[in-house]
């Protein structure tokens, strides 16, 4: 057959056709990568190499004085980091938790049950997923301040739990479980939830994953709760920490551009780590979600 | 069929299911609806956030379209072209990298989708430091001391505070970041596409890649498509921030790169106009609607 082959979609194998493809990208790529190995360079240099002029990209004698000047900085600063270390775990493991227990209890709901309002409510969050938090700050303050839950754990955590995109890519993922095996259950006897725990939270690991590592993305960097909602420095998070440190650097400090890059660091890390042992989860919801 | 109805018959009418749906729909209400609702509300009044509001019916929409001076002359154009160019041009990006990467073999596609999505991991305000590092308005800033050495200027460049260049270095960070969770879904999407079709339409007469893709990536995939193009434009919009981020000052210099999302944190929170912050906040939920909509009228058959 000549010419066209066709189905070259998800080859198994590597074949040279494919290196004009990766040549494509490539230069992309570099472009995506260059601000993140620069932030692992920068993090590294010592003093005079962040002084150095002409300035130069890689580093090359990294060291720690970075991260030193930050603990330091922290120090005294009269709230420990310890404190914002602790603050961000607590809050982004009761937001990953929330998320997923909620989006998991109310997906299971609007995909294997039957009751009124179901397609109401199933559009109002398909929406709900162009909502943009920051173009209504000013009323979720007045409802927060409302509630009375300024200045409390409740600011950071309450807001971010109810996701529309992870109780959309959660339930339809559960779309997938064959209703047999949900009928089977209850041909057994199990109830809603026994079927809930048992069935529908074993099979749906995937989409689990995904909607945390979102829900972890969401709060891990989150500055709007801090800055608008807490007014107590021993409430805020490390973003909010670290965020003020980067102002900082914007006065042009040597000193404080590195401590910048060394809280940049910090920050990404996590993210970039939880990624990495997530992504299959993640690409595997995405594809059998049937997403509609 | 069969099977769905006697599920259908056990479970119609199931008061268990809002015990499930309870919790959810508690805090969405609490958080996403009534703040909706909130600024629809506040949009009509003149609020301090001292005094009580006091109704004043659309004068806040009518001053924003004829008055706002800033509005209409820098923060609308800045918006809509960064809109324009992040929404259509990162979804164009993300699709054109998915089906590419879709073509190579596993190894370097998990590497290579994982450089192209770390961006969007990175939280803006982090990277922010970098960027205000790269583009240091000084001879040490790196991008001035480069192109100096290369002979393409003489004087450093203050990029950050420049009305010149601040938009299209916003927009540049905006694409840099714009590989989210769409392109994830569109990645997916292509890859678990059926196989069998790619064979018949080459025996039907596709001749290339490029038209594998028109006739049949495409049009298989329109739900993922969908979707990606949704959280794409919410995206590009969320990402307003990062001018007052870069230039440290709201509004930024000049208003050079003042979009909306600053626009309302402007009146909202320096200002205490909250009425009209309210009201600029429903145009953006407004913007943020016709361009999703418009999205899905493109991408679900009739």
């Amino acid at each position: 057959m000549a010419g066209y082959k066709g189905s070259k979609i998800n080859p198994k194998k590597f074949e040279r056709g494919q290196i004009k493809i990766i040549l494509m990208v490539l230069p992309l790529a570099l472009f995506m990568l260059f601000p993140i190995i620069f932030i692992f360079c920068h993090a590294f240099k010592p003093m005079d190499e962040l002084f150095a002029y002409p300035p130069r990209f890689f580093v090359s004698r990294p060291s720690l004085d970075n991260f030193e000047n930050l603990f330091r900085t922290a120090r005294t600063s009269g709230i420990p980091l310890s404190r914002y270390v602790f603050n961000t775990l607590l809050v982004t493991l009761l937001v990953v938790l929330g998320a997923v227990i909620l989006s998991t209890l109310a997906g299971f709901a609007l995909s294997k049950l039957r009751f009124k309002g179901k397609y109401a409510i199933m559009e109002l969050n398909n929406a709900a997923l162009m909502f943009v938090p920051v173009a209504v700050m000013i009323p979720r303050y007045l409802t927060i301040n409302t509630l009375g839950i300024t200045n409390t754990y409740f600011a950071h955590v309450l807001p971010l739990i109810s996701m529309p995109v992870c109780l959309f890519l959660i339930k339809q993922f559960i779309d997938q479980v064959p209703d047999a095996l949900i009928e089977a259950a209850y041909i057994d006897g199990a109830s809603d939830f026994r079927v809930y725990r048992k069935i529908i939270l074993p099979l749906i690991k995937p989409a689990i994953a995904t909607g945390a590592l979102l829900a972890f993305q969401q709060v891990w960097g989150d500055l709007q709760s801090s800055t608008y909602y807490i007014s107590n420095d021993g409430l805020r998070t490390l973003a909010f920490y670290m965020s003020t440190l980067t102002s900082a650097a914007s006065s042009n400090s040597i000193a404080g551009q590195g401590m910048a890059a060394a809280a940049s660091l910090i920050m990404f890390i996590p993210n970039l780590i939880l990624f990495i042992v997530l992504q299959r989860n993640v690409m595997n919801t995405m594809a059998h979600s049937g997403i509609k | 069929m069969k099977k769905r109805n006697k599920i259908a018959r056990k479970e119609y009418g199931n008061k268990q299911a809002y015990v499930f749906l309870g919790p959810y729909l508690i805090l969405f209400i609490i958080f996403i609806i009534v703040p909706i609702a909130i600024a629809i509300g506040l949009s009509f009044t003149n609020f301090n956030t001292i005094e009580k509001p006091s109704f004043v019916g659309f004068m806040n929409y009518v001053t924003l379209l004829t008055k706002d001076e800033i509005f209409m002359q820098y923060v609308l154009p800045n918006t809509v072209t960064y809109a324009l160019i992040v929404g259509p041009g990162g979804y164009a990006l993300s699709f054109l990298l998915a089906w590419a990467l879709a073509q190579i073999s596993p190894a370097p596609r998990t590497i290579l989708a994982l450089i192209l999505y770390s961006p969007s991991i990175t939280s803006g305000v982090a990277m922010t430091a970098l960027w205000k590092i790269l583009f240091s308005g000084d001879q040490t800033g790196y991008i001035n001391a480069w192109l100096i050495q290369a002979g393409i200027i003489t004087e450093p460049i203050r990029w950050l505070v420049d009305t010149r260049f601040l938009l299209p270095i916003i927009i540049i960070i905006g694409l840099w970041s714009s590989m989210g969770v769409g392109f994830l879904a569109i990645l997916a999407g292509i890859l678990n596409s059926d196989e069998s079709l790619y064979e018949a339409a080459a025996i039907d007469g596709v001749k290339n890649r490029f038209q594998e893709m028109i006739y049949i990536t495409i049009p298989t995939m329109k739900p993922q498509m969908l979707f990606a193009a949704v959280m794409t434009i919410v995206g590009a919009f969320q990402n307003g921030a990062i001018g007052v981020q870069l230039s440290g000052a709201n509004p930024t210099p000049g208003y050079a790169g003042q979009l909306i999302v600053n626009h309302i944190e402007d009146y909202g929170f320096i200002r205490y106009e909250m009425g009209y912050a309210a009201a600029v906040s429903v145009v953006l939920l407004g913007i943020v609607y016709v361009f999703s909509t418009v999205s899905k009228r493109l991408f679900t058959e009739d």
